[in-house]
């Protein structure tokens, strides 16, 4: 059983509302105040008499400071009254809240979410009337053709005498431009048309693609070898299925499912899992220079393995992919490992630090802060997208496998965040914004 | 001698036509396509005035602007920028960038006569 997210930081939350000092908790609880100091800061594990003990201690339920499902939906709780500090929401009755009237808490938190997602819609609307480059273009190229209609047929009324070879060449100009206007016309409706589309999409594009290949596993039988299906037959489906509902939602599933393909051209799913298995430790790096293949493809590979074959080796496996401006553009996320929706994640991620040092495979424990302080071990590795070419500056991308850690007690582990809204860890020299939630609060 | 007017541009009607125009008023017209390597064709026949796109294949027209500006040679060229949005931010662009003077697309055939001979005689 996974421990409570956020036991440790509801002790110490009670513990504040009462105003108790942590030497009387401490010793009501029969330990001392360095080890309750522990536990209240998430780095001691708690459970058993001594909760039951600590509960007594606060005068509260033991399941307020245990439960565990209610973590996150306190977490978009928390979040949903930072957004809106004005309506002076009682954050120290969160926890009472999420108990007392989960109906009620469950519909604020789905609120909240489906705002956020609104919130990107719009700005992804009002930004695509300032910025869209298709659409800037095709309005210039419209304009561009009215301009030498109206200029070539200038010449022709106002021109005396001009020469018969002048004037069939114009007159061949403006048929030419007549036809590419009307081409121009449809194009720009067309992109018009688009945004209305798009309009009617709540679903953020990624969020489309993310579960289209989610509802599969992130495995799809019909593009392994001899597979029954081509990237396009596969789109279509999903297009007609309504699974891919936005041009944007189907050209990124279009590049992910090409990359699907060529990856599993390459490296048979019953090759890669069985030599995955046989290895002690399982390294992406060490796997893909045995098939002769990138160590990216090879994470690739093994996040889509069918979950029945990764079970064995602790999977399924999560995979996150970035490029240089650390746009996550893959995300596979794990159950115990979220990967953050809207906005960026923790800096101190393998994934960006694999930027720094390209081509280098790393390997690095990890703790999750706060949510469920789950441990894993990351494999990261950034390498340049596409072939090389001298002279032609080389665009990097980075993948990040995530595999749970069977050790218990790791050395060396990094305590990471998900992003910094929602991670616990103070004194951090990566925070881009205050936390949410209680640690270090 | 006449002077010389280069045009810097990828659609090939607007060229002739303001290729044929810019002739009868006793220009010589040369052109040029391409936004990649602009600067330097500037530079190699040193054109008495520039018409310059702002939508040109390989680099943007501002960005043009800015490194013809940035030449003691080209500082102070003439140059008329065209573009096909004429909202107050495209022409606080267009001005930041050094253009001479700024034109919208559509424009007439008596607008840019006037404004290249504004330009050449200024």
């Amino acid at each position: 059983m996974p421990r409570s997210a956020l036991t440790g930081s509801r002790i110490r939350e009670r513990r504040m509302i009462r105003a108790m000092r942590q030497a009387d908790l401490a010793r009501k609880a029969g330990i001392s105040a360095s080890y309750l100091n522990l536990i209240e800061h998430n780095r001691r594990r708690i459970g058993g008499k001594l909760l039951l003990d600590i509960a007594a201690a606060l005068e509260v339920e033991p399941s307020l400071l245990t439960e565990g499902a209610e973590a996150a939906l306190i977490a978009t709780l928390r979040e949903a009254a930072a957004d809106r500090p004005a309506s002076g929401a009682e954050l120290d009755g969160v926890e009472e809240l999420a108990g007392r009237f989960p109906g009620w808490a469950a519909l604020a938190a789905d609120q909240h979410r489906t705002i956020a997602g609104l919130e990107q819609t719009v700005e992804a609307l009002t930004d695509r009337l300032t910025h869209d480059p298709h659409l800037a273009a095709s309005l210039h190229e419209v304009l561009s053709t009215v301009t030498a209609i109206h200029s070539t047929a200038s010449i022709l009324v106002d021109t005396k005498g001009l020469e018969p070879e002048w004037r069939d060449r114009f007159h061949r100009n403006i048929n030419e431009d007549a036809q590419r206007l009307a081409e121009g016309a449809q194009r720009l409706v067309a992109e018009l048309d688009a945004g209305q589309r798009k309009d009617t999409t709540l679903n953020a594009p990624q969020d489309e693609v993310e579960a289209f290949l989610s509802a599969r596993g992130f495995h799809i039988p019909e593009l392994e070898r001899g597979g029954e299906a081509t990237v396009d037959e596969m789109l279509d489906r999903a297009v007609k299925g309504r699974d891919l509902t936005s041009a944007s939602a189907q050209s990124m599933a279009r590049v992910i499912l090409q990359r699907y393909a060529e990856d599993a051209a390459q490296l048979p799913v019953q090759a890669v899992a069985t030599a995955a298995a046989a290895m002690e430790r399982l390294d992406p790096a060490a796997l893909a220079g045995r098939f002769g293949v990138g160590t990216g493809r090879m994470m690739r590979r093994l996040a889509t393995l069918p979950d029945a074959l990764t079970a064995p080796m602790g999977g399924p496996f999560g995979l996150v992919i970035c490029d240089v401006s650390g746009t996550l553009t893959f995300r596979r996320p794990l159950p115990s490992f979220p990967l953050p929706r809207f906005g960026a994640a923790c800096p101190y991620w393998p994934l960006f630090q694999a930027l720094t040092r390209p081509i280098v495979p790393i390997r690095q424990r990890l703790r999750l802060a706060g949510r469920s302080e789950g441990r894993f071990i990351a494999h990261a590795v950034a390498e340049p997208l596409g072939p090389l070419s001298a002279g032609v500056e080389p665009l990097f991308e980075a993948h990040m496998l995530i595999l749970p850690d069977p050790v218990e007690t790791p050395e060396g582990a990094r305590r990471v965040g998900v992003t910094c809204r929602i991670c616990p860890l103070d004194g951090c020299r990566g925070r881009r914004e205050p936390s949410i939630t209680a640690e270090g609060a | 001698m006449s002077k010389t007017v280069l045009v810097i541009e990828d659609e090939p009607n607007i060229i002739e036509a303001i290729g044929f125009i810019l002739s009868r008023d006793g220009w010589r017209v040369a052109v040029h396509s391409n936004g990649v390597d602009a600067v330097e064709t500037v530079r190699r026949r040193a054109p008495d005035l520039v018409i310059l796109d702002v939508m040109l294949p390989g680099r943007s027209g501002y960005d043009i602007l800015r490194d013809l500006r940035a030449e003691s040679g080209t500082a102070d060229l003439p140059i008329l920028l065209l573009t096909a949005r004429g909202q107050s931010r495209d022409r606080e662009m267009a001005e930041a960038s050094g253009a001479s003077r700024f034109m919208t697309k559509p424009f007439s055939n008596a607008e840019v006569l006037e404004a290249v001979r504004d330009l050449a005689g200024g």
